[in-house]
């Protein structure tokens, strides 16, 4: 930056805007078609709730058995559910055609970001950042919300890292497994399956658990895009343009 | 300029607004709608024709299995038979078979027959395991001499659910599936009227309300278009439940 040493505008006007591309094609169309997608099949996994609001754990549970969660009625008003009046056949069709459509995103997603290293160099974790104390300095960062700035902010920090990889390889797959798992034709076909969960209603209980989970990550996610600036945080997951936040002065 | 309130608000009541619109359009059901075949297509195609449901031991039996649906047909014709301990009841088989059949539920009971201790999994999300005594319906349609035209096997049953007839139907991968059986017991009993006494459907790679109850006639088809709605099946017809139950 030789300009810098005869020039004596601030920072801002001397480098106005800089941009860079952040997310790319894939990246961005998965991330839309999954926002549609998640949010249809937890409010139509909700409605399916509503038609028995009674978690338990093992091969069986009915109304005589023990639950672990219960609900009276029907728990889950109609802003929540698709659709709105209680309807467990359409609910069903909405959830079990969108499951396609979470399925096949998913495993595009996967070979693709594989093959552009998309997963290997912006998601998985690298070794220092794993360690403890990175992972502790940034929490204190986010509780600050003091955000990355400048370079940094182009890349995961490891709290990004860790709740995208976790959606992405813990939440999903057990969501598509335990959703699998309900399935008595399924069940014939991979009894694995059974086993692997610990029956078909533990999978019941684990696939409401990790829808949980799923929620919570969007409002987290919805929070976090919402304080960082949510008009560049949008724009970019639209354009893959993102302005980099100037450094911040040092202390 | 609106409130991020009243932002969320809208934009909340505007989502439910346009999903609820799309439910009732019929394009668009259509859509959701061929899920079900690509879903069967896929199951089929990764499940082996014969693989079998779990069978369990006695030991994972549910202490009480719960009856769903009807729990006594309310017709003048089955207080009859309920009172007469069902010694009249026939299995009748015809459509599409060359030996039309009337089975008396004695003969039935006498058959050579299979026990299966599975799991019943409601369309509502709950499940039970019984013990099951039935005999293969394969068995039934060898006797009665399939049609290479037929194509579904349909089950009328004696209940009347809302006053409409129930009634189901599986194609034979189901029909001539082993675990595939008319059960007549129940747990080292007679089946219980609640359950379907005194014959009901066990088709136990599917979700609880293809298990007709009741069942008085069997009846082998070409094509489901012609009977009752037409979609195979009671819940099919009245509340667009999936004809193929499989997930």
């Amino acid at each position: 930056m030789n300009d810098a040493a005869v020039t004596a505008e601030p920072i801002e006007a001397r480098s106005p805007r800089r941009f860079a591309y952040r997310h790319r094609l894939p990246t961005r169309i998965w991330h839309w078609v999954n926002a549609i997608t998640v949010i249809v099949m937890l409010m139509s996994g909700l409605m399916i709730f509503n038609a028995h609001p009674h978690l338990y754990w093992g091969q069986f549970g009915a109304n005589f058995d023990h639950p672990w969660l219960t609900f009276k009625g029907r728990p889950f008003p109609g802003w929540a559910t698709i659709p709105s009046t209680y309807n467990l056949a359409a609910a069903r069709r909405w959830h079990l055609a969108f499951a396609w459509v979470l399925v096949t995103g998913f495993v595009l997603f996967l070979a693709v970001s594989l093959r552009n290293r998309h997963i290997q160099r912006d998601l998985a974790p690298k070794r220092d950042e794993a360690s403890p104390r990175h992972i502790w300095s940034d929490i204190k960062e986010h509780a600050q919300l003091r955000f990355p700035t400048g370079e940094a902010a182009l890349k995961y920090n490891i709290l990004q890292k860790l709740s995208y990889v976790g959606v992405i390889f813990l939440l999903l797959p057990l969501m598509i497994l335990t959703g699998l798992a309900m399935s008595p034709s399924m069940d014939a076909a991979w009894p694995w399956l059974l086993d692997l969960f610990g029956g078909r209603q533990s999978a019941r209980s684990i696939h409401f658990l990790c829808a949980a989970a799923i929620l919570l990550f969007i409002v987290v996610h919805l929070v976090m895009v919402a304080l960082a600036g949510p008009i560049n945080e949008i724009g970019s997951m639209i354009t893959g343009r993102f302005k980099v936040p100037p450094e911040r002065p040092a202390e | 300029m609106i409130s991020r309130r009243r932002f969320i608000a809208v934009g909340s009541t505007g989502l439910l607004a346009a999903c609820d619109r799309l439910n009732s359009s019929q394009a668009f059901r259509g859509v959701l709608r061929s899920a079900e075949g690509l879903t069967m297509r896929a199951q089929r195609l990764v499940s082996p024709r014969d693989a079998l449901a779990r069978e369990y031991g006695e030991a994972d039996m549910s202490p009480i299995f719960r009856s769903n649906g009807t729990s006594m047909p309310g017709t003048s014709e089955y207080a009859k038979h309920l009172a007469e301990s069902f010694a009249n009841w026939r299995l009748d088989v015809d459509g599409l078979v060359s030996r039309p059949l009337s089975i008396p539920i004695q003969t039935l009971r006498g058959m050579p027959h299979r026990v299966q201790i599975t799991r019943h999994d409601c369309v509502e999300g709950w499940s039970a395991i019984g013990k099951w005594h039935g005999v293969q319906l394969s068995k039934i349609l060898d006797a009665a001499g399939l049609s290479t035209r037929a194509r579904y096997i349909v089950f009328h049953c004696a209940d009347r659910f809302s006053d409409k007839p129930y009634y189901e139907s599986i194609d034979l991968i189901d029909a001539f599936h082993p675990q595939t059986i008319l059960a007549f017991g129940m747990n080292d009993h007679l089946l219980p009227v609640a359950n379907g006494a005194p014959l009901r459907l066990r088709v136990e790679r599917q979700l609880g309300y293809k298990h007709a109850k009741y069942i008085q006639r069997i009846e082998a088809v070409e094509s489901l278009a012609g009977i009752f709605g037409g979609k195979g099946g009671y819940w099919e017809d009245n509340v667009d439940y999936e004809w193929y139950a499989g997930i």
